[in-house]
This record gives C-alpha cells, sequence and structure tokens, in this order.
C-alpha cells in the first residue's frame, strides 16, 4: 500500500492532464492534417493561401520582438528596485505585481480608455495645447498607433509575472557574491552585469519562456485596441473556427502557434544553457 | 592632501544622494505607470455615460454611478457575471482537488515516473493552452459538454491545475516531515496525521492557490469565447460586444473585470513567490 499510495494521488491529476491536455492536442494536430476525411494539407494551403496569413504572421512576431526585450528591462529593474528595498517593500511589490491579476482583456479596456478618440491622451494633449481637435488614433490610417498602442498596453500588463520570477530568483543569490565583489572595487552596475545577470540564468530562462509563448498568444489586447485592423495569428485562429466556421484550418493556424512557441521555447533553453551543477 | 580627501568624500557624497534621489524618483515612476491606467479606467467607470463620451475629460471621478448601472442593466450582463463566478468557482475545486494530492506525493515521496510526471506538468506550461478549446470544443459536442459552465471549467481547471500542483508542491516541502512523523508514533494513521498535523499548516497557501486557480478562469478570454455560445462567462460576453457595445459599457465592464482581480492580488501576495518563483527547479 505505501508503495501504491504516491501513484494513487497522482492518478487523478495525471489522468485529467492526459484527456484535457495531451489528447486534445494529439486531436488538433490530427485535424489540422485532415481534410473532408482524408489526409492533406490543404488545410495549411488555404491558411498560407489567405491574405491575412502574412500579416497576422508578421504582426505576432513583430509585437513579441518589440515587447519582450522592453519587458526584460523593466521586470528587471523593478525586480532590482524591489531587492534593494527594506522599507515598503512588500507594498511595492504589491503595486507591481497588480497587473499580474489583470485580464488581457482587462488591460486592452484599460489603454483603450486612454487611446479612444475622447480619451486620457486627447485630452491630455489638448490640455497642454498640443492639439486642437481630439484626434482619432485608433483607426486603420494609423497602424501604427494602433501598433504602438498594443504594445503598450501588453508591456504594462505582462511585465509583472517576468518581475515576480526574477525577485524570486535574485532572493536566491547569496549575498556574499555581491559584497566580495563590492569589497574588490565593483561599480553596482559592474555587479549587476558580472555577479547578478549570470547567477539568474535559471529564472531568466523561466521568465523569458513563459513571456515569449504568452506573448505569441496575444488575442484580447489586440481586439480591444485594433479590432480587425491588427490581425495576429490567435485572432485569424478565432475567426476560422467561429465566424469563418473551417476548424480544419483553425486547427492549422493552431499548430502554427505550438510550433513557433516549441521552437522558441528550445532556442531559448539553448541561448541559456545553464550546466546542472551551476544552479544556485 | 585633506582638502583633497574631502573633496573627494563631498563629491561622493553628492553622488550618493543624487543616485539616492535618483532612485527614489524612478520607483515612482515605475508605481505611476503602473497605477495611472487603473485610474484613468476607474475614472471612467466611476463617471456618468455622458461625461465618459464627452471632450476634454476630467482627471478625477464624478462619482456618478449611472454607467455602473447602466452595465449592470444591460441585457445579459447579470447573467454572464453569474456564469463567471461558476465557472471560476468549478476550476478552482477541480484545480485543487486534481492538484493538491499531486504536490503533496512529489513532495514527500521517492517514486519511479516522478520526473516524467514533473515533465508532464512543466511542459504544459510550454504548449499555448488556450488552444485546447478548439479540440474540446468537438469533443464536447459529442459529449454534451458543448456551451456548459462544466465543460468550460475543465478547460480553465487544465490551465490552472500545473500551478496548483507546483504551489502544493513548495508548500508541502515546506512543512517538515518530522512533524508528519511525529503524529505517526504517536498513534495517528497516516491519514489522522495529514489531517491534524500537515492540513492546517498549509491551509492558508491551499487557499491562496484556489484563488489563483479563481483569477486564471475569471480572467481567461480564448477559450471562454470559442466554447460558449448561450452561456457566456463575463469576459466572453464583453469580447462579443465589443463592436457593438458604448463605451461607459465596455469602462464599465472592464471595472468589474478588474476589481476582484486587485482584491484578490492582495489577498495571495504572500504567496505570488510560491506561484512563480519555484518555476525555475
Amino acid at each position: 500500500m505505501p508503495r501504491l499510495l504516491p501513484y494513487l494521488l497522482l492518478l487523478p491529476a495525471t489522468a485529467f492532464l492526459c484527456v484535457f491536455f495531451l489528447y486534445p492536442f494529439v486531436l488538433v494536430a490530427m485535424e489540422s492534417v485532415t481534410r473532408e476525411g482524408s489526409y492533406s494539407l490543404d488545410n495549411f494551403q488555404r491558411m498560407v493561401s489567405h491574405w491575412k496569413f502574412g500579416t497576422a504572421m508578421r504582426n505576432t512576431l513583430l509585437l513579441a520582438a518589440v515587447v519582450v526585450p522592453v519587458q526584460l528591462a523593466l521586470s528587471l529593474a523593478m525586480a532590482s528596485v524591489v531587492t534593494k528595498l527594506s522599507t515598503g517593500r512588500s507594498t511595492l511589490l504589491y503595486i507591481f505585481a497588480i497587473p499580474l491579476g489583470i485580464s488581457d482583456l482587462a488591460a486592452g479596456l484599460i489603454w483603450l480608455a486612454i487611446f479612444e478618440q475622447t480619451g486620457f491622451l486627447n485630452s491630455a494633449l489638448y490640455g497642454l495645447g498640443v492639439i486642437e481637435q481630439p484626434v482619432l488614433f485608433l483607426s486603420y490610417q494609423n497602424p501604427m498607433v494602433i501598433f504602438a498602442a498594443i504594445a503598450l498596453a501588453e508591456i504594462w500588463r505582462a511585465t509583472a509575472i517576468m518581475m515576480v520570477i526574477l525577485v524570486a530568483g535574485m532572493g536566491l543569490i547569496p549575498k556574499e557574491y555581491g559584497e566580495a565583489a563590492e569589497v574588490f572595487g565593483a561599480t553596482a552596475w559592474q555587479r549587476f552585469r558580472k555577479v547578478t545577470l549570470p547567477m539568474l540564468k535559471p529564472s531568466l530562462q523561466t521568465a523569458l519562456i513563459l513571456r515569449v509563448i504568452l506573448a505569441f498568444e496575444v488575442f484580447a489586447v489586440v481586439i480591444a485596441l485594433g479590432g480587425t485592423n491588427f490581425p495576429v495569428l490567435m485572432e485569424e485562429t478565432f475567426q476560422w473556427q467561429f465566424t469563418l466556421q473551417d476548424r480544419g484550418v483553425a486547427a492549422a493556424y493552431a499548430m502554427v502557434i505550438l510550433g513557433i512557441s516549441v521552437a522558441f521555447t528550445i532556442l531559448i533553453l539553448r541561448l541559456l544553457h545553464v550546466p546542472k551543477g551551476a544552479r544556485v | 592632501m585633506t582638502t583633497a580627501t574631502d573633496t573627494v568624500s563631498v563629491t561622493r557624497d553628492e553622488v550618493r544622494s543624487a543616485s539616492k534621489w535618483l532612485f527614489v524618483a524612478g520607483v515612482v515612476m515605475l508605481c505611476i505607470w503602473v497605477l495611472l491606467p487603473i485610474y484613468f479606467l476607474m475614472i471612467n467607470a466611476l463617471s456618468s455615460p455622458e461625461e465618459v463620451t464627452s471632450f476634454p475629460k476630467r482627471m478625477f471621478p464624478s462619482f456618478d454611478l449611472a454607467s455602473v448601472t447602466f452595465f449592470f442593466k444591460f441585457q445579459g450582463v447579470l447573467r454572464a457575471l453569474w456564469n463567471s463566478v461558476q465557472v471560476a468557482s468549478l476550476t478552482m475545486i477541480l484545480a485543487i482537488g486534481l492538484g493538491a494530492p499531486a504536490g503533496y506525493a512529489l513532495s514527500r515521496f521517492d517514486f519511479r515516473g516522478k520526473e516524467a510526471f514533473r515533465f508532464l506538468v512543466i511542459m504544459t506550461r510550454a504548449f499555448p493552452l488556450p488552444l485546447l478549446a478548439l479540440p474540446l470544443a468537438i469533443m464536447f459536442i459529442r459529449t454534451g459538454l458543448d456551451d456548459t459552465i462544466l465543460g468550460l471549467a475543465l478547460v480553465h481547471a487544465t490551465l490552472a491545475l500545473p500551478f496548483a500542483v507546483l504551489i502544493t508542491f513548495s508548500l508541502f516541502s515546506g512543512i517538515p516531515v518530522e512533524l508528519e512523523e511525529a503524529a505517526w508514533t504517536l498513534g495517528c494513521t497516516r491519514i489522522q496525521a495529514f489531517y491534524k498535523v500537515i492540513l492546517p499548516l498549509a491551509l492558508p497557501g491551499i487557499a491562496a492557490s484556489a484563488v489563483f486557480a479563481f483569477v486564471i478562469s475569471w480572467n481567461e478570454v480564448f477559450a471562454a469565447a470559442v466554447l460558449t455560445i448561450q452561456n457566456r462567462t463575463l469576459t466572453a460576453f464583453l469580447l462579443q460586444s465589443l463592436d457593438v457595445s458604448p463605451l461607459p459599457l465596455k469602462f464599465a465592464g472592464g471595472a468589474m473585470l478588474v476589481l476582484p482581480a486587485l482584491i484578490f492580488i492582495f489577498a495571495v501576495r504572500k504567496y505570488l513567490f510560491a506561484m512563480w518563483g519555484i518555476a525555475n527547479r
């Protein structure tokens, strides 16, 4: 009995993950290469030949390429600040962590309040005398502004996840390392570069993987701010599944998102490789 | 010589106070960056619909509840809200009910297949989970689970389960085995020892991870929008009506989504690290 106990305890969770995680991914993979009951790559052809595919792919990757590095820098700054602080640490941490609990849809609506025509950005610019009349920022004629608004909303919303992981990671680094470097005359910046960053590798790895995968899943923020003017992969998946009622192509999109997610996960694991013995 | 060292120390003090000032300014800026957008949303939610669509905006709310009343009286909102609460509660129960035993097993036993299970849990993080909604939509139609509270809760539980496992694992790992062993030597059975000794110690943390599961479900948009038609959750309802609903409705709805999140994150703030920090081991 005691030998079987761990397996009994794990059984429900394992069974659940098999039925609702592994099996559905097999299903969607099969769905993506099936058309009218027979094996074919027709779904992928339809997906690629649709004019929105290229735009959606480019937008998704471009958004991730802009958002993730900014978030990396910002979350490192936030984590350093929180780690350095002795008084008011938990208050600051709570404030920084707030966006962690906010839905991507709500984040989109928050930034809509700023960027819409009668919104706060227009009001502020008007108040400063920069503009005479409210500007229609989020129109299809201003794709760059839509991109900027979405990028800002994403940076605002999802930096907290990385920040929390990095704060936890910094907490694991023994203080003596930094103190030793200080004794040898290292400046704060040198200590950050030569001690903190290398020691932080495992946390950076986790934070980046989580963040990059979430970046490829960007959906509600885009719809709230750009409507259909800014196609991204997840939005196209939703359109094919729901509006166009073509599950095959939606499944093909799902495989593409899955593919780039796995590819980037492997890439990050390689780039930030941590030897087993060197873990803190 | 002395004057030289004096000037050096003075400039060093100046540099130090300047960098301290810079540090405080940076902290303040970061706080404003996080809080100001939420404040803007709250101004809109607490102003009358006329004020929301007027220009230029005032920087303070008028505390007019017309927008909020309009939101709650809007066709379908109350039902969507109730659906959200039900789905999130069910997700919470599923995630903890399935995840806590697994977390306990991982923390207390060494057995073959442990690494395989951990790999399965970690792997879920490398996958875009909301996409699960696509194949499950078909599966649910076959089994009659389509457009139901339970169906959506099952998908949300898949999102929340890995967290529940990892959080409870770190919680139970933090409680010394010796406590349990002491209870055994005093005549407790394994189950009694768990209920009387371990559970009371772990309960606050388990509650926190339950709250976290609730928030994951409450916030989820994509799967909710794909899997529900009649029984929409609040996020799915707001998303589907985005292009037709007036601005006051959007902002009041957004505030309604944000408010519980603010309270929940405050409630679980101590456990944030257990949730995310252990991700790297």
